[in-house]
């Protein structure tokens, strides 16, 4: 059985002083309700969560006391993904006809702040200033553009391009471009890493209906199919956010490997995309995912940037929306708001920054700590 | 195995000059600092630090080990901003380098790195454990981690 995204809806991402995370979530299921023409009472379940704002069961009390059956999903930088997997699930079992994801957060101003304990670390990690993810990203970066040849430049051409297509999107939290001078010259955060080469913390909150694939006419004229989602953590030999140590051998991330399954499993390549979102918590980790999840070559990704071709006219135009660092990232709305956005694209309802030529098949892709993924192929 | 070779006293006695973060993953020995892992007597996978059950082979079999002092630099960055509690550095930040030092077929570590200047530092550079202070505890007492430095 076909599983169909008949209703999107989000509440715009960036910051918004005085309405609580429960808030952008409620709103942006109402959205999607609206989008998909149902009520709130026809909804068979629901599956969503954030990862400091709140429990998601807890919208019953805003949006309708339905006795409707809610989980929720608490599971870091794949809330998302991993809600949307559950759904999946629940309509291609035959177990319900219509239902509902939800995804939003709140988060305070600056890099996250995770206690080790929490991952099973000694406070020593935290306490001697190891406990960043940001440290990562740009350790990341750092042995990828050595080991594939690429010059720093092209990390600033990456937030150019997100900026500019953020500028195009109402929803964006930054929504001003930045040139490549502004970008090198902000802050140094994390070696090679710059301030706006970095997405923040941020605020938002992102809803989708689902049903079953023969009954999404029903609600819509343009129903878009959940070919695949899929969700992987670490092998032995990764490397990985928030590591004391590593391997000596090097394995497949998660990444290659959730991306991987997500192909086989839609029966399409990454050939056959007509564009993609890819987890860009810093300009360097837009570079390696592209390869990481096969929609290019290692190494090849400087020319990409260069020719424009992962740009809104371009070949393969990624992160349409602006991506993490346009939209900042609240974690538990995150990976959902990719899908909005491939939705919106495959419906052709994005706007000044529609990808031309009615694209009918997009990718979506979610990483974070500590070493997981989370991949989506939706089509039209 | 005792990781540590000081008899109680000496420790009593040191404990008032520095003490180690955290003594369940650093060692000092006649030679300097050393890092506490473990090995997997059965796939010889080593973790830092010690854990009780091996990630590659997943037996409950590990027995402490030393680390090798030295390595080579396996990438890098400077963190150029203070981080949120819990960090616990000197009052007035200081930007620091951290990396991965790679200990030749052992294991890859994360440690905080003496050099903070990025052009002096390059992946494959020959790097050696060295303890740093943190801070200063209430007493007095000064306290140490560990940390690579470019190896002379």
């Amino acid at each position: 059985m076909d599983v169909a995204i008949v209703g999107i809806g989000m509440h715009p991402f960036g910051r918004h002083q005085g309405v609580s995370g429960r808030q952008q979530g409620a709103h942006a299921v109402r959205a999607a309700l609206k989008d998909a023409g149902v009520s709130w009472a026809d909804v068979q379940f629901a599956v969503g969560g954030s990862h400091s704002a709140g429990d998601a069961d807890s919208l019953v009390s805003d949006l309708g006391l339905t006795a409707l059956p809610f989980v929720n999903v608490y599971n870091g930088c794949a809330t998302g993904g991993s809600s949307l997997i559950m759904a999946d699930s629940l309509i291609r079992s035959g177990a319900h006809d219509l239902g509902i994801v939800v995804g939003f957060d709140k988060h305070p101003r600056g890099a996250f702040d995770t206690d080790p304990a929490t991952l099973g670390i000694g406070s020593w990690y935290g306490e001697t200033g190891l406990m960043l993810t940001t440290q990562f990203f740009g350790m990341k970066a750092q042995r990828y553009l050595h080991d594939h040849g690429i010059g720093r430049s092209a990390l600033a051409k990456v937030a150019a391009k997100a900026y500019y297509n953020g500028s195009l999107n109402p929803n964006a939290w930054r929504r001003v471009p930045m040139t490549e001078e502004e970008i090198n010259g902000s802050a140094m955060l994390s070696h090679p890493l710059t301030q706006y080469m970095f997405c923040s913390p941020g605020e938002g909150g992102v809803a989708l209906v689902l049903c079953r694939g023969d009954r999404a006419h029903k609600y819509t004229s343009r129903p878009v199919y959940l070919r695949s989602a899929v969700l992987r953590s670490r092998l032995f030999g990764s490397f990985e956010v928030f590591s004391p140590w590593l391997a000596v051998e090097r394995a497949q991330s998660p990444s290659e490997q959730a991306s991987r399954a997500a192909f086989e499993a839609a029966g399409i390549g990454p050939a056959e995309v007509d564009l993609a979102q890819v987890q860009d918590t810093d300009s360097g980790t837009e570079i390696s995912h592209l390869a990481e999840c096969g929609l290019c070559e290692h190494g090849e990704q400087e020319e990409l940037l260069r020719s424009g071709a992962t740009g809104l006219g371009g070949r393969l135009p990624v992160n349409t929306d602006g991506g993490c660092l346009a939209n900042g990232e609240p974690i538990g709305a995150s990976g959902l708001r990719q899908i909005h956005e491939n939705v919106a694209q495959l419906r052709g309802a994005a706007g000044t920054r529609q990808v031309p030529g009615e694209p009918k098949a997009a990718f979506s892709h979610v990483y974070g700590a500590p070493g997981v993924s989370a991949c989506t192929v939706i089509t039209t | 195995m005792s990781v540590d070779p000081r008899s109680s006293d000496e420790k009593a006695a040191d404990v008032r000059k520095h003490r180690l973060i955290d003594e369940g993953i650093l060692v000092e020995d006649e030679d300097g600092p050393r890092l506490v892992g473990s090995s997997c007597r059965s796939c010889r996978t080593t973790t830092f630090p010690r854990q009780e059950a091996c990630p590659k082979c997943a037996r409950v079999d590990m027995a402490d080990s030393l680390l090798p002092r030295r390595g080579t630099l396996w990438s890098f960055t400077v963190q150029g901003f203070r981080p949120k509690p819990p960090y616990a550095g000197p009052g007035e930040f200081v930007p620091y380098g951290v990396g991965y030092v790679e200990l030749p077929g052992v294991v890859l570590v994360e440690a905080v790195l003496t050099e903070n200047d990025p052009e002096r530092l390059r992946i494959g550079d020959e790097m050696e454990l060295v303890l740093v202070p943190l801070r200063r505890d209430e007493d007095g007492t000064e306290i140490l981690t560990f940390a690579f430095a470019p190896a002379r």
